[in-house]
């Protein structure tokens, strides 16, 4: 893939890159169909109920009917609602989502951007999404929609900030803000992994994410027992799923940062597995912060508003900081003890 | 340039996913914040004490099995002992423990709806499926006794319609332990969860004094540190013979109802463990004339439901229909504080405080 990258741009590469791309979208849209699944059958056993079971086989089907009845649903637009932003909203949302996932590296050789400020493009995009939501809750012209997403634009800007400040420690550690970089610097052993060393900024940074992809105990937003569905409360058919689709795409996305950034990426978790090939051990880590995040939903009450806020600049902000200056410290300490 | 604000009116029901039915609330707010909230009841009055103005006494039951429908016993055994007091009955021991064993297991019950739907309303999903999978053996057990599993119609002036069916007290007393073990669960679960306490720990106080001049009851009451409970204060039925304590808290906060209300589950569980020891033989019914006609008068009979003082006033001119019937509601009571502790209060405490109230929909438009 890396020399793929590199080559001189001709008809035959640009093709062969669209194609790829195409690809990878289609994979993404069936990952994201099962993520759905996913979620639904863990919740459901951790509420001792079956979970979808009826629509295919185990109903593996049910994301795909669920999907299907909603691109089949009239597309309504509120009378009073400002009808170009509030068809291009969700659009906003969803697209950084997909665009974000090109710079993660999936194993070695599969990646589909090498670049060198992989950490920053990630925050700089995600952060587009927000504007969707928030635009998406201005646009309805809905009371609910509007707490929504201006609950959204507050949770943003309290949680970027500390996921970004311990994502700063990682970069200080490795050198480097390039993701594959990253990666290699935590080749080795388990306990070379940057979750280890960096296990402060690893809580903030999972806490922050959580918060950042509005999930459960975060989920005020879409706070359902009070704001009904927040920004999304006006949306039906298609632009409703284009919402719930960013989303999806997002837990994965941000699923595979945490296992980039802390979790050793396509590494083994010691040397001598690592005859098992990278992208096996990327997708089992993977998977386990992906249910590690479900379960949340599965366990935790929701925040208020200003608890979330005080948690994000009160707690998290301070420790990550103090995290990004320890980090500091012990780095010029090994400097100049090596010499 | 001065920033231009203005307060928002939101209309919080009579389709919203926390009010619990039909019920509305019309906030204004300031950013988050209430600044003036007035409840909107009516959706769904169906002039049940009108109603019962034209209806023989036996026929008004099922009326009240459809006002407080998470806790149809006790609304059923209210109107049956209204009009035995009036008439001065004799009810068959074995009648009164099945009485006071249904009205407890429908106490626990209607506590389990409460505590799931509670914490759906702060946010978490799983409890409320816990809790729904323990009413159920509750709703199978009131299956077993009296076909229904909501409105049960189980009560007579007299007794009650069916005895017990071949071990049906076996499965009431093997219940006993299962819950206390699943209310340790339900403890371990949510009870010490810090975002779950933060929730609702000093959210929607008020004093004793204010309960009482509200004239709240139930655990809306208790949770102030005022140990009411008519089980105790003015004992109905046998509850005299029965050993318990009542929980009271004396905070006022949403934490202390929520507290108050697992801790009744204990006692209500201590009360049923005594019956269905004693529990004896005999008739279900009493000897009754085959048409009521309690002689004239007035009479007042008043009972401790889930919610609190659920009341039944009867004005009787001899006939086999009531002159005048009346309902006091707790839940209609119990919600006339919302104004005044909702005020200053974040729209997602509006949902805390609504829920902590524990109103029943059915019961506030009767």
């Amino acid at each position: 893939m890396g020399d793929l990258l590199v080559q001189p741009l001709s008809w035959g590469s640009f093709f062969t890159f669209v194609m790829m791309a195409v690809l990878f979208l289609l994979l993404i849209l069936a990952m994201v169909t099962y993520a759905i699944y996913f979620e639904r059958k863990i919740l459901g056993y951790m509420q001792l109920r079956p979970g979808p079971n009826r629509t295919g086989k185990f109903g593996l089907l049910q994301t795909v009917a669920d999907v299907l009845k909603l691109l089949i649903k009239e597309d309504t637009i509120p009378q009073k609602a400002d009808r170009p932003l509030f068809r291009i909203a969700p659009m906003i949302s969803f697209v950084p989502s997909f665009v974000v996932l090109a710079t993660i590296p999936y194993s070695e050789n599969l990646y589909f951007a090498d670049l060198d400020i992989g950490v920053l493009y990630y925050v700089a995009l995600s952060a587009i999404s927000t504007i969707g939501i928030v635009l998406g809750g201005w646009s309805s012209n809905n009371k609910y929609a509007l707490l929504g997403g201006a609950r959204s634009a507050a949770q943003l800007i309290s949680y970027a900030i500390p996921l970004v400040i311990s994502a700063v420690s990682i970069v200080m550690l490795s050198g480097t803000m390039n993701l594959r970089g990253i990666v290699e610097g935590q080749a080795g052993w388990i306990w070379q992994w940057n979750f280890i060393p960096q296990i402060v900024a690893f809580v903030v940074f999972v806490i922050a994410a959580v918060a950042e992809l509005n999930r459960a105990p975060f989920d005020l937003p879409e706070a359902e027992s009070e704001l009904v569905a927040g920004y999304m409360v006006e949306y039906s058919g298609f632009r409703y799923a284009f919402y719930m689709l960013a989303e999806y795409v997002y837990l994965i996305a941000m699923s595979a940062l945490i296992t980039t950034l802390f979790l050793g990426g396509w590494h083994a978790p010691a040397p001598f597995l690592s005859f098992i090939p990278g992208i096996i051990w990327f997708i089992i880590k993977f998977c386990c912060v992906v249910f590690f995040i479900i379960w949340l939903r599965g366990t935790m009450p929701r925040l208020r508003t200003d608890q979330l806020m005080s948690l994000g600049w009160k707690v998290l902000l301070p420790l990550s900081l103090a995290n990004i200056f320890i980090t500091a410290i012990i780095i010029e300490i090994i400097k100049a003890v090596n010499g | 340039m001065t920033i231009r604000t203005e307060e928002l009116l939101l209309n919080v029901g009579p389709q919203h996913p926390s009010t619990h039915g039909v019920f509305r609330i019309v906030v204004k707010i300031d950013g988050e914040v209430i600044k003036e909230a007035t409840p909107v009841m009516g959706y769904l009055h169906r002039g049940t004490e009108k109603l019962a103005e034209n209806l023989n006494y036996t026929q008004i039951i099922p009326y009240t099995d459809r006002m407080d429908y998470v806790s149809a016993m006790t609304n059923n055994y209210v109107l049956v002992s209204a009009v035995e007091k009036l008439m001065q009955l004799e009810i068959p021991e074995r009648a009164e423990y099945l009485r006071v064993i249904v009205m407890e297991l429908q106490r626990i019950a209607s506590h389990l709806v409460w505590w799931g739907t509670y914490l759906l309303d702060v946010g978490a999903m799983s409890p409320f499926l816990y809790a729904f999978r323990d009413r159920e053996i509750i709703i199978d057990l009131f299956n077993e006794i009296c076909g229904a599993r909501l409105t049960y119609f189980y009560m007579r002036v007299g007794g009650v319609k069916w005895d017990a069916p071949d071990g049906w007290i076996e499965k009431v007393r093997d219940f006993i332990p299962h819950m206390r073990e699943r209310l340790k669960v339900y403890d371990d679960l949510v009870s010490g969860n810090e975002i779950f306490l933060s929730r609702i720990k000093g959210v929607g106080r008020y004093d004793a004094q204010t309960a009482i001049d509200y004239g709240l009851s139930g655990a809306n009451l208790r949770c102030t540190g005022v140990a009411r409970d008519l089980r105790k204060d003015a004992p109905y039925s046998i509850y005299d013979r029965f050993e318990f304590d009542i929980p009271t808290r004396s905070e006022g906060d949403c934490h202390a109802r929520y507290l108050v209300r697992v801790e009744e589950i204990k006692e209500s569980l201590r009360i049923l463990e005594q019956a269905v020891e004693q529990f004896p033989e005999g008739p279900v019914m009493a000897k009754i004339p085959r048409v009521l006609r309690p002689p004239e008068g007035e009479v007042y009979s008043r009972v401790e439901s889930p919610r609190g003082e659920i009341g039944c006033y009867i004005v009787s001119r001899g006939k086999d229909s009531p002159y005048r019937l009346k309902f006091r509601r707790p839940s209609f009571v119990n919600l006339q504080i919302l104004p005044k502790i909702l005020v200053g209060e974040s729209i997602t405490n509006l949902v805390t405080i609504l829920g902590a109230t524990d109103i029943v929909v059915g019961e506030v438009d009767a």
